[in-house]
């Protein structure tokens, strides 16, 4: 016990302290506030931003796919097959992420990639005998290295992450709620609304949480994509370590700081509502 | 949900989640074969696997791996073994510790090791050896949520007090405990989780580029900078190694794990 102890307590806590203090701390080592000033500098306000944007869209976009999903191949009894097809394959696209990921896009929705090329291939000759390919998409505006196009490669890993997470959560819907209901005359739309979605609600929204968790940590697949064009904060954090690009040791822990205190307001939240859920999945 | 019958709702998000998986994983298939122009081949993953730096920092990657895991179970398992065994209330603190690499962005944790280690007086950065042995933990630190989880689980399945009050009344010393008793009846967990400790570290990127050190995912990266096809081909390699590895853990978990092989 000891031995694991002092292991993560050198070489977890103290780093995690030493970003800490130094967020506090001026050039000379004078404790000082300042630092939090670095949050209205625009890059950095607008890393937020992005990061945040991506976050959200990404994880609210990936909850309902994959509680809908989810839906499909528990209560919506989808093929058996399909059933299992999906959750072996997303244990598989949760833990694939980074820079393969990535890869797997653009080769797939780059400027040449497979998709890309057979949508552009889909033309006809219009009635002024002119060519239409109107499904060119980057002729359309589409751009794979854009906060679309990461947000399409992060649903790669949120949804099938969405289904692993729910898909207990709606098995342990009990048979006897929906015939109650449906003893009671109640429809479909009933017994979604004013029963199973009000058991439900805090295992979808815990498990949309750690879904933003995951995307606004996220580093290799967007580095790996764009290159770092995309001014996410774990790209900004990446430029400070390699280069100080704020002229400010300091106030790059500040930056760093107020990841780690996002990150901690979702897992405490997600550990909060996934215990109220274990707690009628128990009973 | 009266019939047996799938509803068509149901049926359109499953098939969406179908194309979702396998149009990326056929596209890049496809895109990786096409390096020569108007025919298929494997020219892309000829020329990835014949380059020394690819095998050199695969080798790397792989290297760094099985250190990991072999640190991680030796610092893990007598942790949790002790907390089983003596101190059970220690349990909700070491869960805490144990999800913290979740909290703290690997980019975050990387940023706060360089800036502790890299000054005096640890100067753990200065040559390639000390290095590694940063980079090692690093590994074992953002591998530790796993690794704790898949010996906690096995732990659980097994009956850790009668089995070592068996083993002390026929003379065991804990060593021999630990690692002829406790560790045999562990072995589906612990290779469940060496292999996510495994993976993990073979599809690592920050710590070695940050710590500039030959590993893959920085080889990686810039392979795919330089280049179009062999980006492709090394997706389907490295989803061809993640596929293997949990294959492996399906085969052996489906119910090995929860059998304990000694002493019931």
């Amino acid at each position: 016990m000891l031995p694991f102890l002092l292991f993560i307590l050198v070489f977890l806590i103290l780093p995690s302290t030493n970003l800490f203090i130094g967020a506090f701390q001026d050039q000379q080592g004078h404790f000082t506030l300042a630092n939090v000033g670095v949050f209205l500098n625009d890059y950095v306000l607008k890393s937020y931003l992005i990061s945040l944007e991506v976050s959200l869209i990404t994880s609210v976009l990936g909850g309902v796919m994959g509680f809908f999903i989810a839906y499909a191949i528990t209560l919506g009894k989808a093929p058996a097959w399909m059933r299992n097809i999906i959750l072996s394959f997303s244990g598989l696209a949760a833990n694939f992420g980074g820079v393969p990921l990535a890869f797997a896009f653009i080769a797939t929705l780059g400027h040449t990639g497979f998709l890309t090329a057979i949508f552009k291939g889909i033309c006809f000759t219009t009635a002024a005998g002119t060519q239409a390919c109107p499904f060119d998409i980057y002729q359309a505006g589409f751009n794979l290295y854009s906060v679309a196009g990461l947000t399409l490669t992060y649903l790669y890993f949120q949804f099938p992450l969405m289904i692993l997470t729910i898909t207990p959560a709606l098995e342990g819907l009990k048979k006897e709620w929906l015939e109650a209901s449906e003893n009671l005359g109640g429809k479909s739309a009933h017994y979604w609304w004013h029963i199973a979605l009000p058991i439900l609600w805090p295992s979808i929204l815990g498990s949309s949480i750690l879904l933003f968790a995951s995307a606004f940590g996220a580093y290799a697949t967007a580095e790996a994509l764009t290159g770092g064009s995309i001014y996410l904060v774990t790209i900004l954090i990446g430029q400070q370590i390699r280069g100080d690009v704020l002229n400010n040791p300091n106030e790059g822990y500040a930056l760093a700081l107020g990841m780690v205190v996002i990150m901690a307001v979702c897992i405490v939240g997600y550990t909060l509502l996934q215990r109220q859920t274990s707690r009628w999945l128990r009973s | 949900m009266k019939t047996k019958k799938a509803n068509l709702w149901a049926l359109f998000w499953a098939i969406l989640a179908l194309l979702y998986f396998f149009v990326p994983l056929y596209g890049t298939l496809d895109f990786s074969l096409r390096m020569q122009r108007g025919k298929l081949s494997l020219m892309a993953y000829k020329l990835v696997l014949s380059d020394p730096q690819f095998l050199a920092s695969f080798r790397y990657s792989a290297t760094m791996g099985l250190i990991t895991i072999i640190v991680s179970v030796l610092i893990f398992l007598p942790t949790i073994y002790w907390m089983y065994l003596k101190v059970p209330q220690a349990r909700p603190v070491v869960e805490i510790i144990t999800i913290l690499p979740f909290i703290i962005p690997v980019i975050v944790f990387t940023f706060g090791l360089i800036r502790t280690f890299s000054g005096p007086p640890f100067q753990l950065t200065v040559t390639p050896f000390r290095t590694d042995i940063l980079i090692t933990i690093g590994y074992v630190i953002i591998s530790m949520p796993y690794m704790y989880r898949a010996i906690d689980v096995g732990m659980r399945s097994i009956d850790v007090r009668g089995l070592t009050e068996a083993a002390q009344s026929l003379g065991s010393n804990w060593l021999q405990i630990l690692f002829r008793v406790i560790f045999p009846n562990l072995r589906f967990a612990i290779l469940s989780g060496a292999l996510i400790c495994f993976a993990t570290v073979i599809g690592e990127l920050i710590l070695g580029d940050f710590l500039v050190r030959p590993a893959l995912g920085p080889y990686m990266v810039q392979v795919g900078r330089d280049s179009a096809y062999q980006p492709a081909a090394m997706a389907m390699l490295s989803w061809g190694l993640t596929w293997i590895c949990l294959g492996i853990i399906q085969l052996f978990g489906r119910g090995n794990i929860s059998r304990q092989i000694t002493g019931r």
